[in-house]
């Protein structure tokens, strides 16, 4: 289906009241947690628009993060693929992966709160570094919690957390992935409701969190409109592109042109050894709507309601289910989805570092091998989320081909 | 009248037990709530399994999992409770959470826990906001109370709003943490159960999340008008076998 031939003028794509995009968010959250996530809701907005705060942020993001990121035409990816794709460098963060522009927004918002413990959970790892980074910048007390088969996948950003003063805590429960780092990341919150903040690194959890970091997230669209009207002369391209995990790099790339309905919104999710397989991380080909983490969402799950365990050579993909922003982009039809093989994606993170000189993380990779599922036409102006390096995951990379 | 509100106007202090369905074994659900009667439990807690327990500790975390392998599903729950009114009369009420609810339609679900003669429901994630846009409508037509918490953390200006939205009682989170914390009740505790009982609220409160034994049920019945045994019994169950109940309950009363 050709996104760009439906017309969504009448619907909105942003959180309302009570943190719901269409059928999707809200916050199911145990009262445990009712004054930590009341605290952040009833003034987040407020705080983010203080002058004081954007001056901060933007500062960070400027001199720190080392944004705006470039937005790069990939000349000879582009004339593999008979398309004209550019590249929003977020790999060249700080850090290296989108992750960042997040974790400086909710670490100047913690301080703000008067929280001195900072908890988190991560998948890839990238999110985990990206906020032990932060807490080491403000002084900050961390703790990250890892699934125990990502500690193992990720090694060199569980060393590069504990470089950096942070605790990585196992997460041993289920699949010892992202889901269960991040059921032990509100365990964590639950047992410590008053000095701590938890900087969730998505697009998920119970609002507000999916609304504020899609909006910290949200520099990366504000930046490429600009940066593709000097080489384009024009502010939209005929699709943004973006793998999803929990969703935040998309979120990003999507934010300023989700009203535009001239934009085609693809989303990339992981199919891992294929849909049909048993082992796979597609929520959108799998899932229905339930409650994961606090929102309602897309959820892959039994008839009985048991939330299932994902599977993707990707750790930041190994997530069952999706942002909510990301929920309704599907079920309002705004956003295509595609699912993309552990094979495709490992296939293109190759591609990409033998025709660009860029290794894309694995997670990226999928993003990258859409070409092979969709055709595009030659006048197409495509932009892909380069939402991290492939430092990570060389080991997987050199495994996967014996390198 | 509701099972929950005829006990509630009893003129003793109640013990009220949790323990997960389908844990240790599948079929323990009927032979554990003959033997909770039997012991003299007051109420009881069946805990519907799921598979990521936010609010829970490690030990109903394990029983879950456990429970969710032996094959326990809300249909089966509801299937092995059947009868269940044929032999027990005390107050019995699900805890779980929201999704697998969800999964079987909450409709459905409620219509079905009125028809077995389920008194009350517990969702720790289907907090005021949610249950009174979408939910609350449903859960009353069909006669359920339905249980919200509250934690030292919760401001009394949002207890006064949950007293006016309970229609049984309000289950008191003893500290803040998941369940199954094991280190007591000290000061910080005995101040907050206080500023609750000084607020005089409309529904009585009942008091969970870490009692362990005699002496933290005494503690906690003081001030309040019941408590809930949820990790200690399982771990009971655990080390003790699924025929041990009254070996439990005779330590705590
Ligand atoms: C480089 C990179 N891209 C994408 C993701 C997926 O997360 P999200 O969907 O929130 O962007 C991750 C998560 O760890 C990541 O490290």
């Amino acid at each position: 289906m050709n996104t760009k031939d439906n017309i969504h003028q009448d619907i909105s794509y942003q959180a309302d009241e009570r943190g719901y995009y269409g059928d999707f968010g809200g916050a199911f959250i145990p009262e445990m947690l009712y004054p930590n996530v009341e605290e952040l809701r009833s003034q987040y907005i407020e705080v983010m628009q203080e002058p004081s705060f954007q001056k901060e942020f933007h500062a960070l993001l400027k001199d720190y993060v080392g944004r705006p990121t470039p937005l790069y035409y990939a000349e000879r990816f582009s004339k593999k693929y008979n398309a004209k794709i550019y590249l929003k460098r977020e790999d060249l963060c700080h850090t290296g992966a989108h992750k960042v522009n997040n974790t400086i927004g909710q670490i100047l918002m913690a301080k703000r709160l008067g929280k001195n413990r900072i908890i988190a959970e991560t998948g890839a790892g990238q999110h985990g570094v990206a906020t032990a980074t932060v807490c080491a910048l403000m002084g900050l007390e961390c703790i990250v919690y890892m699934g125990a088969i990502d500690i193992q996948r990720q090694a060199p950003n569980v060393a590069r957390m504990k470089m950096l003063g942070a605790e990585v805590r196992p997460a041993l429960s289920g699949s010892k992935t992202l889901k269960d780092a991040t059921n032990e990341a509100i365990r964590d919150w639950i047992n410590n409701p008053v000095n701590t903040h938890y900087i969730i690194g998505s697009v998920v959890g119970p609002h507000p969190y999916p609304d504020m970091v899609a909006r910290f997230q949200s520099v990366i669209s504000e930046e490429t409109k600009k940066q593709l009207h000097e080489v384009e002369g024009r502010e939209n391209p005929d699709y943004v592109v973006a793998c999803v995990g929990g969703g935040s790099n998309a979120a990003g790339l999507f934010y300023h042109y989700l009203d535009q309905n001239e934009v085609g919104i693809i989303a990339v999710e992981a199919a891992g050894k294929g849909i049909d397989t048993g082992e796979s991380a597609a929520t959108s080909a799998l899932g229905k709507e339930g409650i994961i983490h606090g929102s309602k969402t897309l959820l892959m799950q039994t008839s009985d309601g048991q939330i299932t365990e994902p599977y993707s050579i990707s750790a930041g993909l190994d997530y069952p289910g999706v942002g909510p922003m990301h929920a309704h982009l599907f079920r309002s039809g705004r956003g295509e989805f595609i699912s993309i093989t552990d094979q495709q994606a490992m296939q293109a993170g190759l591609e990409l570092s033998k025709l660009e000189g860029i290794i894309p993380a694995i997670e990226t990779s999928h993003a990258l091998a859409i070409f092979e599922e969709r055709k595009f036409s030659p006048e197409d102006v495509i932009i892909i989320n380069l939402s991290g390096r492939g430092d990570k995951d060389l080991n997987t990379y050199i495994d996967y081909f014996n390198l | 009248m509701n099972r929950i509100l005829s006990k509630l106007k009893e003129d003793k202090k109640l013990l009220s037990l949790y323990f997960t369905a389908g844990y240790p074994s599948i079929n323990d659900t009927m032979d554990i709530l003959q033997q909770l009667q039997d012991s003299g439990v007051d109420m009881v807690e069946i805990g519907l399994p799921f598979s990521d327990p936010l609010a829970d500790g490690p030990t109903i975390q394990e029983s879950s999992t456990i429970a969710l392998k032996n094959g326990m599903t809300t249909e089966t729950l509801f299937n092995q409770l059947k009868d269940v009114r044929k032999t027990i009369d005390i107050p019995l009420i699900l805890m779980g959470y929201f999704n697998p609810m969800l999964q079987y339609g909450v409709e459905k679900f409620c219509a079905k826990c009125q028809e077995i003669g389920i008194d009350g429901i517990i969702m720790p994630d289907l907090p005021l906001a949610e249950y009174e846009a979408d939910y609350k409508d449903i859960f009353e037509k069909y006669g359920l109370i339905n249980v919200f918490l509250i934690t030292p953390q919760t401001s009394d200006e949002r207890i006064r709003q949950i007293d006016n939205a309970s229609n049984g009682f309000i289950y008191m989170v003893s500290s803040a943490s998941t369940t199954g914390a094991t280190s007591g009740f000290d000061n910080t505790q005995s101040t907050y159960f206080e500023r609750i009982s000084n607020m005089h609220l409309t529904h009585p409160q009942v008091i969970g999340f870490g009692i362990n034994n005699a002496s933290t049920f005494k503690v906690a019945t003081t001030y309040a008008k019941g408590a809930i045994i949820g990790s200690a019994f399982i771990k009971h169950i655990t080390t003790y076998g699924a025929q041990s109940v009254r070996k439990f309950v005779e330590t705590i009363r």
